[in-house]
């Protein structure tokens, strides 16, 4: 059974159809990623899986479970890491984990969650003096401690600087590889790269294309651009098959500064939102 | 697969009430403003106004009373409204808690910070007004069903209202606005017998003023001064009666517009 089936979800917001039949199926234990542009309809899709939100129309199952008519049993199944929370402003960190972990039946060690978020130092600061990453790293901790089985993370890295950002990456591999199934939005290909099994782009609240992020909009199968220099400055052949053409090319010598490059991600990326 | 139990209900909730507590007493403007403004005002107001023994009596009952609907109505209101603004709803939503025990933490942090208010006012009251506090155990028991029952409607009110609130700042208007209007209407400020008979009505369909009257009931010197209420008479059974349906109508509204976030649905 898939953790997660979604079969022609839709939402509205005063005329605003901001989900527009969207279809998705994650394996457990995948980590998936969507991808996609501010309206694209992300964090609402995301929320309605969360059961934070109820939808217009579509058959949602999240761990075998409707979201919409879902109890404690399957809210305690979840993880769930906020985007914009200050909470526990005026709660220690290790009062904070501590007091969630009450909530759940059997829960991780809370001393153990602080040290795997990396805030072992900061266990007896107040929530509402962590800086940025701390501040997300707390919420990482409060939506870990229940032993989650399905993880649901919306642009947790949004305002990091590049160390924190992978430390915060080493952290959600270090999950995937306990086997936590994980759902994570996110404007940063770079992130859908480096964590995601699979990803999805979604444009307009539809699904624009889906695929692990090397054969995304065929990206695998993509014309490569073959770029050497020569005494008429750069050229440039766009080919299927790179390699015979650099076996030609190079017959006549060697070839100087030879690169092949295929579309990035974000080139593949940036097409399908156009 | 886990097999074990999830945590009850009440126990979750008073582990809520306990961090509630922790988080209120750590954050100074509730110290100034929630707990320590009614006795401020009635350092305040009552050394501009009272001059008699038996007017203090009287003047401090109706602060307890209103000190009581501010740590309830509105400091209970304008938590909720928090809780939704920087995601402590969102979070619990999100976890296994029971709204069941999101409320017995509410109701036990709002029960602690009223009594807390009311104690401190009472120690005003008595050390620089000379206030008698009450000297038999019925008036005790009447303050405490009073204190109760006054808190309970009151705190289902203020966390009905709190969902028409989009922000806190919004919400200290939405809350204070009615606290503030009723205080006149309600005999703390004015007596009841110089409001004209519209204004008395007004107030009297409201728990502040019932609230106040079983607090006077319960401090004055005897039993005559009963003849300076709008009735003659304490009205004990109504009072009960009153706050009770207020109770009941807080739990009806509360159920129905409870909202757990800004943004959902």
């Amino acid at each position: 059974m898939n953790a997660i089936r979604v079969r022609g979800l839709q939402k509205a917001y005063k005329g605003h159809q901001a989900v527009a039949g969207v279809d998705l199926d994650i394996a457990r234990g995948e980590v998936f990623a969507v991808l996609g542009p501010n309206g694209a309809g992300k964090t609402t899709s995301v929320e309605i899986l969360e059961g934070h939100r109820d939808r217009d129309a579509g058959e949602v199952s999240v761990l075998g479970t409707d979201p919409a008519k879902a109890g404690r049993e399957w809210r305690a199944k979840l993880g769930i890491v906020l985007q914009s929370a200050t909470d526990a402003a005026n709660l220690t960190v290790r009062e904070a984990v501590h007091h969630y972990a009450k909530y759940y039946a059997d829960p991780r060690d809370p001393e153990e969650v602080i040290d795997l978020v990396g805030l072992t130092e900061k266990a007896k600061s107040r929530g509402g003096t962590l800086s940025g990453g701390q501040r997300r790293r707390l919420d990482v901790a409060l939506g870990i401690i229940g032993r989650p089985e399905l993880m649901f993370l919306d642009e947790p890295t949004t305002g990091f600087d590049p160390e924190a950002r992978r430390q915060f990456w080493n952290l959600i591999k270090r999950l995937a590889a306990e086997g936590t199934t994980i759902l994570l939005t996110t404007h940063y290909l770079d992130e859908a790269e480096a964590l995601a099994d699979r990803v999805a782009v979604l444009a307009g609240g539809r699904v624009v294309a889906e695929g692990t992020p090397q054969t995304l909009g065929g990206r695998a199968h993509a014309d490569a651009a073959v770029r050497w220099l020569s005494d008429r400055g750069y050229q440039e052949i766009r080919t299927s098959e790179p390699t015979k053409t650099i076996a030609e090319l190079s017959r006549h010598g060697e070839l100087a500064e030879l690169t092949v490059t295929r579309p990035s991600l974000e080139d593949v990326y940036l097409e399908l939102i156009a | 697969m886990t097999t074990a139990t999830l945590p009850g209900t009440l126990s979750l909730g008073l582990s809520r009430g306990a961090t509630e507590l922790r988080e209120f007493f750590r954050q100074k403007e509730n110290l100034i403003f929630t707990v320590s403004l009614p006795a401020l005002l009635m350092l305040l107001l009552g050394t501009v106004y009272v001059k008699e023994p038996a007017a203090a009596q009287m003047f401090a009952a109706s602060m307890i009373g209103a000190g009581i609907i501010s740590t309830s109505f509105v400091g209970l209101g304008m938590s909720v409204v928090a809780d939704r603004e920087d995601g402590t709803l969102k979070r619990l939503r999100g976890t296994p808690m029971p709204f069941t025990s999101y409320f017995i933490g509410k109701i036990i942090l709002v029960f602690v910070s009223s009594l807390v208010e009311a104690v401190l006012l009472m120690v005003v009251a008595v050390l620089r007004f000379d206030v008698e506090l009450p000297s038999t155990a019925g008036k005790w028991l009447t303050f405490g069903w009073v204190f109760a029952l006054g808190v309970i409607s009151c705190s289902l009110i203020g966390v009905a209202l709190s969902s028409i609130a989009k922000s806190t700042r919004s919400a200290a208007g939405v809350l204070n606005l009615p606290y503030i209007v009723l205080q006149f209407l309600s005999g703390v400020f004015i007596m009841q017998m110089a409001l004209p008979e519209s204004l008395r009505t007004v107030g009297s369909f409201f728990p502040l003023k019932w609230v106040c009257q079983g607090f006077r009931s319960v401090f004055a010197l005897n039993d005559d001064y009963a003849v300076m209420e709008a009735a003659g008479s304490w009205e004990l059974g109504k009072i009960a009666l009153v706050l009770g349906a207020w109770t009941i109508v807080g739990l009806v509204l509360v159920s129905r517009t409870f909202k757990w976030s800004n943004t959902s649905r």
